[in-house]
């Protein structure tokens, strides 16, 4: 068994890198990008921790992970327990090791950081929730007594999966319906197989359906049934549908044949497997010279994903600069090592394309930074007369989603914002109708996994109190 | 789960499948659609409803074999289950008394026509049919539709059955006669609607028309079946499917139908190699 170390010692190492898959090789397979720390590599990291009380990570981690416990848990090698640890407050441990930001997280909060080498809680998370997987451990959480009040939750995205096992952990009994025939949500449809394999969320799915939780595919909330009628239905519902519909630029030739939504591009390669084509029947094109607009994570999954299909060259536009791009550092230097060229302080203003729709080109203009705006980033001002065309085959539009208004549209009383986004409480979820509750992009616009997470387990805790004392919606009057 | 209970071949590569699905026959209004998969590894397909019985929970669909997806699901038989089925999808029709209205299918769209003309004529209204097909074999439903209108004109492009010509030519001749026909639904091939609407224009008459647009989820997320309407980008699975004929911007929607032909002739080539095989 490894030992803790002396402090000294500790604080000397510097920060354990991740393993990943050679660049070159990589642009030509789907398969995962950081290949995971080794046994070795994970002790050797976990040795640095220095057990903080009260650990400050902590408080950086929305879905509340026990962070030193399970730190020491490797260093004592006792993986199956460090796993159990996580689980305790985590039912999504895979896929926050992989795709959470941790260093907007717990990695900033951590002590270290400093010094510039906070400890890889995420690396290590996912390295406890890989070996986990892949010993097929068997290390469950005590049984709870079972209640009888029914919950249903809208979405098996994150949020709604977090809530809906929470709530199971309980004792609750959950339903979870799903508008499409796959269940993640954005981790299956929209996050590409190189980041988060698909096997893996299935899995993670599978263990969620272990606490009990039943999930009904194909169900359409709005349109199969409304959220007014499973109010008859149930004592208190989690309302986390996303916020999925996908924004266009409203520039001329944005409708031209080889214009993709990032959503559209993703959810055929990732959902439909369309990159498996024709061993999956989903069709999906493969330009030669693509062109993704946004700075976001979706716009480099999107520009990734294009280049894997066999794109030439691939380039990602964006209006501010490097600094101001939302995607995580991480993923713009995974795309900048795989060779997709960035051209920022740009700004498309027209696609040009022929009789038949085929796209020929983009026609920009350059941008340069002013004074900051409402969110105090530079606001990007274009320069006249800069007006350039850049040659290309397929655009993909990455500039962002919005709430899509089917389920809102069935739930009496329940108010949305001018956005129509869900009003919440911040601290429940509550809604403003007792007894629903929302959480995730749905309540947020475009977050993170991890704030899906959070909200997820504040609304079950919510839910629960709401519960216990008495509440239920289907006995309720609107 | 979705179980097909009667499967049904009305015309040559012509299908009509009655499937299990209570959810969805309970809440179903004539112009919506459902979204299924043959099994996992297939594609998204719509479908419109055409007939529904809330009492005992089924919906019919009736389908062209025109390419990979179809011929499988044209393979299935009674007591076989889709790996998937999802709905009711899109907006119902605009069904109200309006007074004298015409429906126009051709072909499988005359599948799509059936409920909107049945509603019509329960809503008052007196509705003249209008049903066209390539040649006799292919005219569907003839019986359903005489008896959901009021009158019905049947035509077929070579002559081999009532009327020779085209729908929209009929179309034509009923809009000189009758002077007060105040709309016009029209479901088909694009370039039949679109040829309907270019009829009913100088009349002045509201055209509806159900796009066929490419779609993946039905649910407004991907952006796939989006098309230019007055100007404005509208998505066909949440802001239609029936969208005003007179101000579709046609050529875009005809552009955009023919995406992934290469790729979806490929995908049925090798697919018939593969059946061929299988039964010879
Ligand atoms: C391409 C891409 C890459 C991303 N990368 C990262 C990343 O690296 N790190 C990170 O932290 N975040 C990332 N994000 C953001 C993150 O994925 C989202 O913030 C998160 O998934 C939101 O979770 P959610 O549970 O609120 O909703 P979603 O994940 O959107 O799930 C909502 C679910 O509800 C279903 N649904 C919608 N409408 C209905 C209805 N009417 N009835 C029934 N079900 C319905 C949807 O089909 C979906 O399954 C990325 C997003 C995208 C698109
Ligand atoms: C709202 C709506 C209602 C429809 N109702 C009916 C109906 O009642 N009966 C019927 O026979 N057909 C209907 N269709 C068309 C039907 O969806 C296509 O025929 C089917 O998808 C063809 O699939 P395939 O794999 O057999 O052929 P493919 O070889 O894949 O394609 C043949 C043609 O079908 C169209 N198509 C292909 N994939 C899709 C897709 N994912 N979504 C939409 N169109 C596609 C394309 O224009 C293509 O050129 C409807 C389409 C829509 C959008
Ligand atoms: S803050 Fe850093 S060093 Fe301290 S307990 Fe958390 S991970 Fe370990
Ligand atoms: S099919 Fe995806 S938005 Fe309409």
């Amino acid at each position: 068994m490894a030992e803790m170390i002396p402090t000294p010692e500790r604080m000397k190492r510097s920060q354990r890198p991740m393993p990943e898959q050679d660049p070159k090789k990589r642009v030509c397979n789907f398969d995962e990008v950081p290949l995971g720390y080794t046994t070795e590599d994970a002790i050797y990291e976990a040795q640095r921790c220095l057990q903080c009380k009260p650990a400050p990570c902590v408080e950086g981690c929305p879905a509340e992970i026990h962070i030193p416990q399970f730190i020491l848990k490797i260093v004592e090698e006792g993986f199956a327990s460090a796993y159990l640890e996580i689980l305790k407050t985590n039912s999504l441990p895979t896929m926050c090791g992989r795709v959470c930001p941790q260093e907007e997280q717990c990695q900033r909060a951590c002590v270290y950081n400093k010094m510039g080498k906070p400890i890889s809680i995420g690396r290590l998370e996912r390295f406890v929730s890989d070996w986990a997987r892949k010993h097929d451990t068997k290390e469950k959480l005590p049984d709870s007594k079972k209640k009888s009040k029914l919950v249903a939750v809208v979405g098996s995205g994150p949020a709604g999966l977090t809530c809906a096992a929470d709530l199971a952990k309980m004792g609750y009994d959950v339903t979870i319906f799903e508008a499409l025939h796959k269940t993640g949500g954005v981790l299956t449809y929209g996050i590409p197989e190189f980041r988060l394999p698909k096997k893996i969320v299935g899995y993670e799915v599978d263990k969620i359906k272990d606490l009990g939780v039943k999930i009904v595919t194909d169900f359409v909330v709005g349109l199969t049934k409304g959220v007014d009628e499973l109010a008859g239905e149930f004592d208190a519902i989690f309302l986390a549908n996303g916020a999925g519909a996908p924004q266009f630029m409203h520039i001329p030739g944005e409708n031209l044949n080889d214009v993709y939504s990032a959503n559209e591009f993703l959810t055929r390669s990732n959902l439909m497997k369309a990159y498996k084509f024709p061993e999956f029947d989903t069709p999906i094109k493969a330009g030669k010279k693509v062109v993704v607009i946004g700075g976001g994570n979706v716009a480099m999954d999107a520009a990734r994903t294009a280049l894997r299909l066999g794109a030439k060259d691939v380039h990602v536009v964006y209006r501010r600069t490097k600094e101001e791009a939302p995607a995580r550092a991480e993923e713009i230097a995974h795309a900048e090592e795989e060779g997709i060229v960035f051209d920022f302080l740009t700004l498309p203003v027209r696609i040009l394309g022929d009789e038949k729709g085929n796209v020929t080109g983009m026609e920009c203009i350059k941008m340069r930074l002013g004074e900051p705006d409402e969110s105090g980033r530079r606001r990007p001002l274009p320069i006249e007369g800069s007006n350039f065309v850049m040659q290309v085959d397929m655009v993909i539009c990455a500039i962002g989603t919005a709430a899509n208004p089917i389920v809102a549209r069935s739930a009496t009383s329940v108010q949305t914002n001018k956005r129509g986004y869900f009003i919440v409480d911040e601290k429940t979820r509550a809604t403003s109708r007792e007894g629903i509750f929302a959480g995730g992009d749905i309540t947020r616009g475009s977050a993170t996994v991890i704030s899906a997470i959070g909200d997820g387990k504040k609304a079950a805790r919510a839910i629960d109190r709401y519960l216990s004392s008495g509440g239920s919606l289907r006995k309720s009057k609107k | 789960m979705y179980k097909i209970i009667t499967k049904r071949e009305i015309a040559p590569n012509i299908i009509s499948l009655e499937v299990a699905a209570p959810l969805i026959a309970k809440r179903v209004k004539p112009g919506q659609f459902i979204i299924l998969l043959v099994d996992e590894r297939g594609e998204r397909i719509p479908v419109t409803i055409a007939d529904y019985n809330r009492e005992n929970g089924r919906i019919r669909i009736i389908f062209q074999v025109v390419g990979k997806t179809t011929a499988q699901l044209s393979q299935m038989n009674e007591g076989d289950e889709l790996f998937a089925l999802v709905g009711p999808l899109g907006n119902p029709s605009e069904i109200d008394n309006y007074g004298t209205v015409v429906t126009v299918g051709g072909g499988t769209g005359i599948a799509s026509v059936y409920p909107i003309t049945r509603e019509l004529k329960e809503a008052g209204n007196r509705v003249i049919s209008i049903i066209g097909a390539k040649t006799r074999d292919l005219i569907i439903m003839e019986d359903e539709i005489r008896k959901a209108s009021t009158e019905l004109l049947v035509t077929t492009d070579d002559g081999s059955y009532a009327r020779k010509g085209f729908v929209t030519e009929i179309l034509d001749e009923v809009l000189q006669k009758e002077k007060d026909v105040k709309k016009v639904w029209a479901i088909g091939p694009a370039p039949m609607m679109k040829a309907a609407s270019e009829v009913t224009k100088p009349h002045g008459i509201e055209t509806i028309v159900s796009l066929n647009a490419i779609m993946v989820d039905g649910t407004g997320m991907c952006g796939s079946c989006r098309v230019t309407v007055n100007g404005e980008t509208k998505f066909v699975c949440v802001d239609g499917p029936e969208f005003n004929g007179h101000l579709v911007d046609w050529p875009e929607f005809m552009n955009r139908l023919a995406r992934y032909e290469k790729m979806e002739k490929h995908s049925f080539e090798a697919y018939r190699k593969v059946c061929g095989e299988e039964n010879g």
